[in-house]
């Protein structure tokens, strides 16, 4: 089959590689009809993610059509599915509590070993992230292997195009559950630092929670027209002073409920964070997390921050002691998407949910690679790119 | 010692002595021990450990245990260089739905002996399955190649080997990232 491969920093190329098979029962075999780059993708695109191999296939945001079985599955042949990125085994402590990404079993016993001595215990498995994710094949193919398959995958029912639903895989539920960790009461007004997929989505989901208001913070002029179509009002932090803007315009008071949809870097294990906690060696944290400072400074006293964004390791100055004092409460972590694509399922087949509007690139699994430059060079117009199978090749994307 | 913690997170070098001493017939010196928490009923975990045979699914050093009788069994374990080593290993302690203690009979290969308890997990979670294993690094030119091979981390390898066990239990696979059937193999060897 053809397939998106890594083979260093900048070097991703559409290649023929082996075809997957089933290996354990319950394996289903996808053969892929949308798959979208992401925007942790180019950490991996930028060399920044440690334990990738040459070779590797990419991609965590994929759906297609099921095209083989294990005995173990539930699904038939001939379905349509979204695949979650999160790779759990449904039946573990933590996939009963519906906790899915924290899955004890997700991960090939071997490849458990860094994430334990990193986090203190290991984490579900990830799609075509790199081996201390589990080393699994990604979906910016044609075909894929999905272990677990009667637990992750959700079925679509015919008729419903491709991108109003891909976005399940990944951004929608981050989005989502960034808003439910808001715990959003009506009358608040929330605060959402970054308006790439994640953000925007948690925009909207705190309009459909009952926000009165939301904020949305970014500096690309077109991101934040995205907001703006949701109800959203802005801040453009490079025109802006971020800060003394939320204050004014909640009157003094500061938000409700902030949301910190930036990051290290999306999806981050940073090389250098990941090696130093091994070792244990230096404490030396990076100076890149000013997002969740910020929003912990401006969120109003009692309040509530939540961080879909992804932090690798230690943070330097964390403002514990505002943190404190003003009685916050933080909730995160790496989204539990199999928790809740059902219920966004329906919104989006009720039109409850806009998600197509982040479509900005449609291209063909073939050019792949161009895709990753384009995504790359030119964040500001560049939202999503996704991947088709058997789209005719354009000439100039 | 003062505290509640098992012997094997002991800071002090004397505890593989004493976990000895809790075990009937002890055998080596270094030890190891892990407990994880399987979301199963206590006598189906010990039945399937009990039933030696399946072993070999999920402890990855080992190739084959061949039952000789009620309790002795012949063990067929990876060595360096593709070739292995054996010993017949004898159940020592047999106490239906708690404990499976061993220890490895004269002329063993790499002398060992050791114990799984499997005990009611608090909270209704399940079971923890506790291992804990004393072994004899062997010695000549062999012994050290083995050596090598099981001392790399050897609490490492039992922490996989029983997180292997867990996968199987609950969830009737052992999860790998292999894309086929033919990296699957290459894995295994
Ligand atoms: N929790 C999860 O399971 C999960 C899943 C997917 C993504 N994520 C994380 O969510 C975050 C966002 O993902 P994304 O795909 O939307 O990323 P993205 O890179 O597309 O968007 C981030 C946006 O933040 C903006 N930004 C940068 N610095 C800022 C600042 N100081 N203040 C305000 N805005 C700023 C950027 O301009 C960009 O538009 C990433 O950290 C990603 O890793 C988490
Ligand atoms: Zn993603
Ligand atoms: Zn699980």
């Amino acid at each position: 089959m053809r397939a998106l491969t890594w083979h260093g920093k900048h070097d991703v190329r559409v290649e023929t590689v082996d075809d997957p098979e089933i290996v354990n029962p319950r394996d289903a075999i996808i053969r892929i009809t949308s798959t979208a780059i992401c925007g942790s993708d180019l950490h991996l695109y930028d060399g920044y993610i440690p334990t990738m191999k040459a070779g590797d296939i990419l991609g965590h945001e994929f759906m297609g059509e099921v095209v083989e079985t294990g005995p173990g599955s539930t699904l038939k042949k001939g379905q349509r599915v979204v695949v979650p990125f999160t790779i759990s085994c449904g039946s573990c402590f933590h996939c009963g509590k519906h906790q899915y990404s924290a899955c004890d079993n997700g991960l090939p016993a071997d490849n458990q070993d860094i994430a334990q001595a990193i986090y203190g215990q290991p984490m579900a498995g990830l799609f075509g992230y790199s081996h201390m994710t589990g080393g699994y094949a990604g979906g910016q193919a044609e075909y894929v292997r999905v272990p677990f398959s009667d637990v992750g995958p959700i079925v679509v029912p015919d008729g419903v195009d491709d991108d109003k639903v891909l976005f399940l895989s990944d951004i929608l539920p981050t989005g989502w559950m960034a808003a439910e960790n808001a715990q959003i009461e009506p009358g608040d007004t929330v605060a959402v630092w970054g308006c790439g997929p994640v953000g925007l989505f948690a925009v909207q989901s705190a309009f459909l929670m009952g926000a009165e208001r939301v904020i949305a913070i970014d500096h690309f002029p077109h991101r934040l027209e995205l907001a703006r179509r949701f109800g959203a009002e802005t801040i453009n932090y490079e025109e802006s002073k971020t800060y003394e803007a939320l204050m004014e315009m909640t009157g003094g008071i500061g938000p409700d409920a902030c949301i910190d949809a930036v990051g290290l870097e999306a999806h981050g294990f940073f090389a250098d964070n990941v090696w130093d906690q091994i070792k244990v060696a230096t404490f030396m944290g990076t100076d890149r997390a000013h997002s969740i400072r910020q929003a912990i400074l401006a969120c109003r006293k009692g309040g509530r921050v939540s961080m879909p964004a992804v932090y690798g390791g230690f943070v330097d100055k964390f403002p514990l002691g505002a943190f404190m004092e003003k009685g916050l409460t933080l909730k995160t972590g790496q989204t539990h998407v199999q928790h809740y694509m059902p219920g966004l399922l329906n919104a989006i087949m009720e039109d409850k949910i806009d998600t197509t509007f982040l479509i900005s690139h449609r291209l063909p699994l073939e050019q792949a690679a161009e895709g990753y430059r384009m995504f790359h060079d030119r964040q500001n117009e560049v939202t999503k790119i996704v991947l088709k199978r058997g789209m005719q090749p354009a000439r100039d994307a | 010692m003062s505290d509640d913690a098992p012997l094997t997170t002991a800071k002090q070098d004397d505890a593989a002595a004493q976990a000895a001493d809790s075990l009937v017939e002890a055998k080596g010196d270094d030890l190891i021990g892990k407990t994880v928490t399987i979301d199963r009923p206590r006598e189906e975990l010990y039945a399937f450990w009990r039933d030696v045979g399946n072993l070999p699914l999920f402890l990855e050093n080992v190739v084959a245990v061949e039952p000789l009788d009620d309790r002795r069994s012949r063990w067929v374990v990876k060595a360096p260089a593709g070739s292995t080593v054996e010993w017949v290993s004898a159940i020592t302690e047999d106490r239906p739905g708690e404990t499976i203690a061993w220890a490895s009979e004269e002329g063993a290969d790499v002398p060992n002996s050791g114990r799984v308890d499997f005990r009611d997990a608090p909270g209704g979670r399940g079971c923890w399955v506790t291992a804990t294993i004393l072994y004899d690094p062997p010695g000549g030119f062999i012994g050290k190649a083995i050596a090598k091979m099981f001392q790399r981390e050897p609490a490492i390898q039992a922490r996989r080997d029983l997180r292997r066990f867990k996968q199987l239990m609950e969830t009737g696979e052992i999860a790998t990232s292999a894309r086929n059937r033919r990296e699957y193999e290459e894995e295994g060897t």
